[in-house]
């Protein structure tokens, strides 16, 4: 299942992505430390975390994740978007935290 | 080819600039993923590392087919303890730094699990240089 069915199905917003929105989710990876993420997070997992700025964007194109889900009603800052858009990284929105989040990829995705 | 690098201190909007376009050159060369893949982590993970603890620096990186070899050299404040800096978890990250999701205390050990040889040298007060290499196997 790609992001952008994804985001339809669990009822994500999606903030920024483009070609990025096509690519198909292997699993879910839940994480906030970014170099634990960064030397963690599978290529082509659905990233889960709450931290809104721009590094999460580097750490996304660097593992190569398919795309960053922030939960919690957590809002991406300008910079973020800004990189998300340039580097083309798909960025959903959920209102959910982040257990519950990577529950519904996880039904959508099974 | 070698590449340079100027990583300006406390600018988080361009950290991970110079392991972003390195990823971007040797995708381009055609090396394996894998390779880039460790490349990137080892180089973005030292970026950081000179942007929050060290004030910035510099990076050469000397790409040929064999093997990607990477200096990163700062003049900052230098680690007392290297043994104790290179252990998970480990970390003197301030509070601002952390909220950015920052000082798990990983970026060291992830540098040494992603690279094929790992080196690092600091003297307190001078500052901090590690140098990396990983080898490329196709
Ligand atoms: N270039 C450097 N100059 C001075 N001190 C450094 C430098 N690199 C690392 N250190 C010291 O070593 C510690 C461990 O570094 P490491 O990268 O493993 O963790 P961190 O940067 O604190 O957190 P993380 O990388 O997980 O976000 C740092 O907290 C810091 O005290
Ligand atoms: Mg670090």
């Amino acid at each position: 299942m790609n992001v952008n069915e994804i985001a339809e199905k669990c009822g994500f917003k999606i903030a920024a992505g483009d070609d990025a929105l096509t690519r198909t989710v292997e699993g879910i990876y839940c994480c906030d430390l970014l170099s634990f993420a960064m030397g963690r997070a599978p290529e082509d997992f659905a990233w889960i975390t709450v931290m809104g700025n721009m590094n999460s964007v580097a750490v996304a194109s660097l593992t190569d994740v398919a795309c960053i889900v922030l939960c919690d009603r957590v809002q991406p800052d300008e910079d973020m978007l800004k990189k998300a858009v340039q580097q083309d990284i798909a960025v959903l929105l959920s209102d959910k935290p982040a257990f519950d989040t990577g529950l519904l990829i996880h039904e959508a995705i099974s | 080819m070698t590449l340079h690098y100027i990583v300006p201190g406390d600018d988080f909007t361009r950290a991970g600039e110079a392991s972003g376009d390195l990823k971007r050159k040797m995708k381009k060369l055609g090396f394996p993923s894998d390779v880039i893949r460790k490349v990137s982590i080892a180089l973005y993970e030292g970026e950081i590392n000179m942007v929050i603890h060290a004030y910035g620096g510099e990076i050469t990186a000397e790409i040929s087919s064999s093997e990607i070899d990477l200096t990163l050299a700062d003049t900052g404040p230098g680690i007392p303890d290297i043994e104790k800096a290179m252990q998970d978890g480990y970390s003197t990250a301030t509070e601002q730094v952390r909220n950015l999701g920052f000082g798990a205390g990983m970026g060291l050990p992830n540098m040494k699990k992603y690279t094929d040889e790992f080196q690092i040298e600091s003297e307190v007060g001078v500052g901090t240089t590690v140098r990396m290499k990983v080898y490329n196997h196709s």
